[in-house]
């Protein structure tokens, strides 16, 4: 009989093909829906979790000022020294690396071909923090660096809008808008980061040589840290909070002026985010899934009337009410399974696009898929058994006439 | 094997009651061939509806091989019209949009009876009737009498103990009518019972019984031949 049912209900979407299809769209939509969501959700924060891995899950970025989120620090805190660096480097040993940050934009030139990138005044630790490997070349030498020596290390997008292939950019001399600088190592590719932006796009000069000949003064802006293996990145950051209050002779009743941070303490406040979009996209797509089942209640409940004279003739032959109960409650879950799985298919693809275009992870949660399926067949009982029970209690006689 | 007792049936309550059916009482033996004649109105349909078990009646007694069909709930009448009772209507009542063999096969659906056993009786019947080169048409690619005939093979296919036939011929020409009473014939001579309501005298010819009600009442019974 459940076979038989089954079939009956295959062959009655056909009949109505056109309709069918329309009914089925709401449970589509809703669907593919979660399916994008929960998948590209998934990819996001796996590409999230590894870059965080690969870049320094390990590292603290400490700043001037107070301030609740990254970028918005007062301007008013004083700056940081090469003294406080030096006092990190010597106090603090659960530290693998220190090294002071300076950033800004530059237009940069070699022969006829000039490009606007980021300058970045930093040390040799710099490279150890973001686990940042030289491909060609070298790293700056310690005279270099306390010197400030005219020497760069190009990322690669610059060395590629700068030089022709072929040519090996080691010895070149790069001008700097007002002065020129020898390039003697080439980064590896690092790609995007976890906000999009690409961290190639970069040329490293020493620390010292940014402040003499760029900003004009020994302040720096950004210390950058990484804190040695098996040690609680919270361990590292109360002695960092310690030595720098010491640092900036901060009474008692001060508060900092400074401000810790880890990178995943970012990312976690990223992907809490992440998170609630989703939640909220899923209540969405939740509700897209009730309006996709009353749409197939509405339809079901039209079927059963325009099908009336048929129950009647079922009744007659010798179907019980259960049977025309089951036959209708088989259709319209067959009706939302069918949705369900095309659902799951449009979202499948949906997903695979966007992690393309989006450079994220693609993953297929087969529990997501499973429960989508399981769902969208509830869906079908849920909303079926009210026209299925409309129509397993008609009376024979009545039906039997219905016109 | 039918025996009604003082059967009654009425519609409505009070100032607006209706009595259809007022005390009646037969007795049908098994392999007996009845016609019901009577005006319009009379009550015709609604006493073969009591007999179809697909109504109920009001007041008295109805026995079916002695079961007492009075007592049984919806779903044991559904049984007993799937293994017991086969049906002819007036209008043939097909299913649209499904073919002939798939018509005649669905009593079978509802017995359980597996699809390869379900095609060869469906084949059969249809052959019976005549119509074994139309098994895939669709009703409405048939004409009148070929969807009669249709509804007959459909209704004889679970060889039913009970034939019920509803103005089998109310919709054919006199031509169509006969080659219709024929198969209805065929089937009694076969040691089947059938109980058919008509209108036309020259049909009930065809019975060995016609019972004439009148006013929900049995007027007389009249032995043919
Ligand atoms: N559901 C109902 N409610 C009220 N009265 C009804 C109902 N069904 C039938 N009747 C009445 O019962 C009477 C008998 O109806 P029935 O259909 O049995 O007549 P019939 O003899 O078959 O007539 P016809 O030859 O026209 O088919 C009619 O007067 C009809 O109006
Ligand atoms: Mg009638």
């Amino acid at each position: 009989m459940f076979v038989n049912a089954l079939f009956l209900a295959l062959s009655e979407i056909r009949r109505n093909l056109m309709r069918s299809v329309l009914t089925m769209i709401g449970i589509v939509i809703g669907i593919a829906s979660v399916i994008a969501m929960v998948n590209i959700g998934k990819g996001a924060s796996a590409s999230v979790t590894e870059s965080v891995s690969k870049l320094g899950s390990r590292s603290l970025f400490i700043v001037p000022g107070q301030s609740k989120g990254m970028g918005g620090q007062s301007t008013t805190a004083t700056p940081f020294e090469l003294k406080d660096i030096e006092v990190l480097k010597n106090t603090i040993f659960s530290l693998e690396a220190v090294s002071g940050v300076e950033n800004t934009t530059l237009t940069v030139l070699y022969a006829d071909k000039n490009y606007h990138t980021g300058i970045r005044g930093v040390e040799n630790d710099y490279l150890v923090i973001q686990d940042w490997q030289i491909e060609m070349g070298r790293a700056f030498e310690k005279s270099e660096l306390r010197s400030g020596l005219s020497v760069c290390i190009v990322g690669k997008t610059v060395t590629n809008k700068l030089f022709d292939t072929g040519i090996n950019p080691i010895g070149k001399k790069i001008r700097l808008e007002h002065f020129s600088c020898e390039a003697i190592g080439v980064l590896k590719e690092k790609g995007a980061n976890t906000f999009g932006m690409d961290q190639d796009d970069a040329v490293l000069v020493p620390l010292k040589m940014f402040q003499r000949r760029i900003s004009g003064s020994n302040t720096i802006h950004t210390i950058m840290s990484s804190v040695k293996k098996g040690i609680p990145l919270e361990e590292a950051t109360i002695q960092i909070r310690r030595i720098m209050r010491e640092q900036r002779s901060l009474s008692k009743e001060d508060e900092d002026d400074f401000s810790i941070f880890t990178m995943q303490a970012l990312l976690s406040t990223i992907s809490g985010i992440t998170q609630m979009l989703t939640v909220m996209l899923g209540f969405v797509a939740a509700i897209s899934l009730v309006v996709g089942g009353i749409g197939i209640m509405n339809i079901m409940l039209v079927s059963v009337t325009e099908r009336t004279r048929e129950i009647g003739i079922r009744l007659a032959i010798g179907a019980t009410a259960d049977d025309i109960l089951t036959q209708f409650l088989i259709e319209s879950i067959v009706l939302s399974a069918l949705g369900g799985i095309i659902g799951i298919i449009v979202g499948l693809m949906i997903s695979w696009g966007v992690s393309h275009v989006m450079d994220i992870a693609f993953i297929v949660d087969s529990l997501t898929i499973s429960v989508a399926l399981v769902v969208s067949m509830a869906i079908g009982i849920l909303f079926g058994f009210v026209p299925a029970r409309k129509a397993a209690e008609k009376n024979p006689i009545e039906a039997l006439r219905y016109e | 094997m039918i025996s009604l007792e003082h059967l009654g049936k009425s519609y409505g309550v009070g100032e607006i009651k209706t009595e259809v059916l007022k005390d009646i009482n037969l007795h049908i033996e098994k392999g007996e061939f009845v016609a019901i004649m009577g005006p319009s109105g009379s009550g015709k349909s609604t006493l073969m509806n009591i007999i179809g078990c697909l109504d109920r009646p009001s007041t008295g007694k109805y026995f079916f091989e002695e079961i007492a069909i009075d007592q049984l709930n919806s779903d044991q009448r559904a049984l007993f019209r799937r293994y017991k009772l086969g049906f002819v209507f007036q209008g043939y009542n097909l299913l649209k949009k499904t073919s002939a063999i798939e018509n005649v096969e669905m009593p079978l659906v509802y017995q359980g009876i597996s699809a390869k056993k379900r095609h060869s009786l469906a084949y059969e019947a249809l052959k019976s009737v005549g119509l074994e080169a139309y098994l895939e048409r669709d009703p409405s690619q048939l004409s009148g009498g070929q969807q009669q005939r249709v509804a007959i093979a459909r209704a004889i296919v679970t060889n039913p103990s009970l034939l019920l036939a509803d103005e089998p011929t109310g919709n054919l020409d006199t031509k169509k009518s006969h080659e219709i009473m024929m198969l209805l014939s065929d089937f009694h001579t076969k040691g089947s019972t059938i109980i058919m309501v008509t209108h036309e005298e020259e049909m009930a010819q065809y019975a060995s019984r016609i019972i004439h009600l009148r006013d929900g009442e049995v007027e007389r019974i009249e032995d043919v031949r």
